[in-house]
């Protein structure tokens, strides 16, 4: 079976460095499914496509055109790999609000690989104390290695430390994967309690 | 098929021209909508019910008894009752009063409502919301088909020995709906009792709502009240008309731009495509509101919005005329001839009266209070000897 991996990364410009650093950890992820003898697709999401869509989704209730349908691959993914440029010392605001999106509880238990970008490596924390609490109140569980690139990691020898990291990175999202086997989605929206049930719980 | 309006009674500045209108304005103008509708044919006027600004409409049953003695066959029902905050003894009592004073003419829609804080004014809880919807019909229902109830839940002080009155009018509780947008524990619900379910519909889009009917649809059937087919569904539109579509694109944008709900969001070309709304001319509308059928099936009850988001009330009007004399003759024959024979109308009291075989009494019954052992005669006559 080809397991889904959903690449979300919500750079601003182009070029951006955010694009770029999803690209190589996608790439990174291909090799290392293939190292493994496994099947992988990649799928990008590029937040930045769907901008005026997702503050329309969060004013009337719900998500349309093509906008749906990237939370629908973001729903329905094996694993997510996040990246998001690092804005006043945390993730930015469009990274959350398509996150804001998700249906509470769509994603529990998905492996998912955090990364960012940022000015400067002092920055580098974010991924732990911002982006990996948000991550685990929503239900996924991020692996142990996050990946975050400076200006910096992309013109200097500290570019070897980064690729080493995205390596790491790649592998423990892939072995996470392949340790939790493809797991079928309900579809809470449809699913039924039978009526007795429910009639039981209110009166407790 | 039964077609109506549903207002949610809110104060909302007119965009084009800066007027709020009063609460007593508003008030007003609900009841002659309501006189409107009846007059021209629409079968149903439902009120909404809330709790907090901007909207006026705290009583519903207060409203509809006064609209239900200025018409004359119009069904009143609500949009909705609010099953979570309300006391299901009040709702037992209130809507059978009201049956009583209007002849039967009368159902009601119940809803959760989604404003947080309007549970604790009540003290409740918004997160118990489903297990007080579920609660709270169950003790609402007993009341209605049970004469003396016994009954002990987790929201509400245990009842022992109480009677609801008046009892319904000729032994019939009024046909209960059950709204939701997005809840399938509602549309379980509907379907275990066998009552209606109405999907809101506006503001959503249709795959949402075919998706929450077919479920009812299939738990209706499994508990034995039909087959999916024959359940009983109800659906929300909203619609803007001119003769012209383009003079209604033109006329109702400034309302759509600053609308409490999508105001600043999409685009009203997008919300007119992702959504049911129809802002066209009469033809258009009758169209659109065929074409719901295809992803509902042959459903019993739409009730269009028609004075929200600042509408003047001569707006409203004129919307409510279009309707009664222009959409509606159309859509009943239309639909009526694409409706297989085997699936029902929506009920009302004079079906469910046939229904249940119940004649209505001729003669009352006095009571004998349970506490003090006596009846009211006698009450009387001991007191009468006293003098």
């Amino acid at each position: 079976m080809t397991h889904r991996i959903v690449v979300v990364s919500a750079g601003l410009r182009t070029p951006s460095s955010t694009t770029l650093l999803a690209d190589s950890i996608a790439a990174q992820l291909r090799s290392a499914f293939d190292t493994a003898d496994a099947q992988v697709s990649t799928t990008h999401i590029e937040v930045r496509d769907h901008a005026h869509a997702i503050v329309d989704a969060l004013m009337v209730g719900f998500p349309t055109g093509a906008l749906a349908d990237a939370l629908d691959e973001v729903t329905g993914a094996d694993a997510l790999v996040v990246v998001t440029p690092t804005f006043s010392a945390t993730f930015s605001g469009l990274f959350k609000a398509f996150f804001d999106l998700i249906e509470p509880g769509s994603l529990r238990g998905m492996p998912v690989l955090l990364a960012a970008t940022g000015g400067t490596e002092r920055h580098s924390l974010m991924l732990d104390h911002a982006l990996r609490p948000l991550f685990t109140y929503l239900g996924l569980s991020a692996v142990r290695t996050g990946v975050f690139a400076a200006t910096s990691d992309f013109g200097t020898t500290a570019g070897a430390s980064l690729t080493a990291r995205i390596t790491t990175a790649a592998v423990e999202l892939r072995d996470a994967v392949l340790s939790r086997g493809h797991v079928a989605r309900q579809d809470e929206s449809t699913s039924v309690t039978p009526f007795a049930e429910l009639l039981k719980g209110s009166s407790r | 098929m039964q077609f109506g309006i549903f207002t949610v009674g809110d104060l909302t500045t007119d965009p084009t021209t800066g007027h709020t209108p009063t609460e007593n304005e508003r008030v007003k103008a609900t009841v002659a909508m309501a006189k409107l509708a009846d007059e021209v044919g629409l079968d149903v006027i439902a009120l909404g019910q809330h709790h907090n600004p901007p909207f006026v409409a705290s009583a519903p049953t207060t409203t509809l008894a006064y609209i239900g003695a200025q018409t004359k066959r119009i069904i009143l029902s609500t949009a909705t009752t609010l099953i979570t905050t309300t006391d299901p003894v009040r709702i037992a009592e209130e809507y059978a009063m009201l049956q009583h004073l209007t002849d039967g003419r009368v159902d009601l829609m119940l809803g959760r409502g989604n404003t947080g804080p309007v549970y604790p004014w009540f003290g409740k809880d918004i997160r118990d919301g489903i297990e007080l919807s579920i609660e709270n019909y169950d003790l609402l229902h007993r009341l209605w088909t049970e004469e003396v109830v016994n009954w002990e839940g987790r929201f509400r002080t245990p009842l022992t020995g109480f009677t609801s009155t008046p009892r319904p009018l000729d032994g019939v509780a009024p046909f209960v709906w059950h709204g939701s947008i997005r809840s399938p524990q509602i549309a379980e619900q509907a379907a275990y009792y066998g009552d209606g379910f109405f999907s809101n519909h506006i503001f959503w889009p249709p795959s949402h709502t075919k998706q929450m009917i077919q479920l009812y649809r299939q738990r209706f059937a499994h508990y034995g009240h039909g087959t999916a087919e024959q359940a009983i569904v109800g659906i929300g539109g909203q619609v803007f008309m001119r003769r012209n579509s383009q003079d209604a694109v033109r006329d109702f944008r400034p309302y759509f731009d600053h609308a409490p709900v999508y105001g600043g969001g999409p685009s009203l070309e997008t919300f007119m495509k992702e959504t049911p709304l129809t802002v066209g001319s009469p033809q258009q509308v009758i169209e659109r509101t065929l074409s719901f059928r295809d992803y509902v099936g042959d459903y019993q009850r739409q009730l269009f919005l028609v004075d929200h988001a600042g509408l003047p009330v001569k707006e409203a009007m004129a919307q409510i005329e279009l309707l009664g004399t222009e959409v509606l003759p159309v859509l009943r024959r239309e639909f009526e001839a694409l409706r297989p024979a085997n699936v029902p109308d929506a009920p009302t009291h004079a079906s469910l009266v046939a229904a249940a075989g119940a004649s209505e009494p001729t003669e009352g019954r006095a009571a004998v209070d349970e506490w003090t052992g006596t009846r009211a005669e006698e009450a009387n006559a001991s007191a009468a000897g006293r003098l």
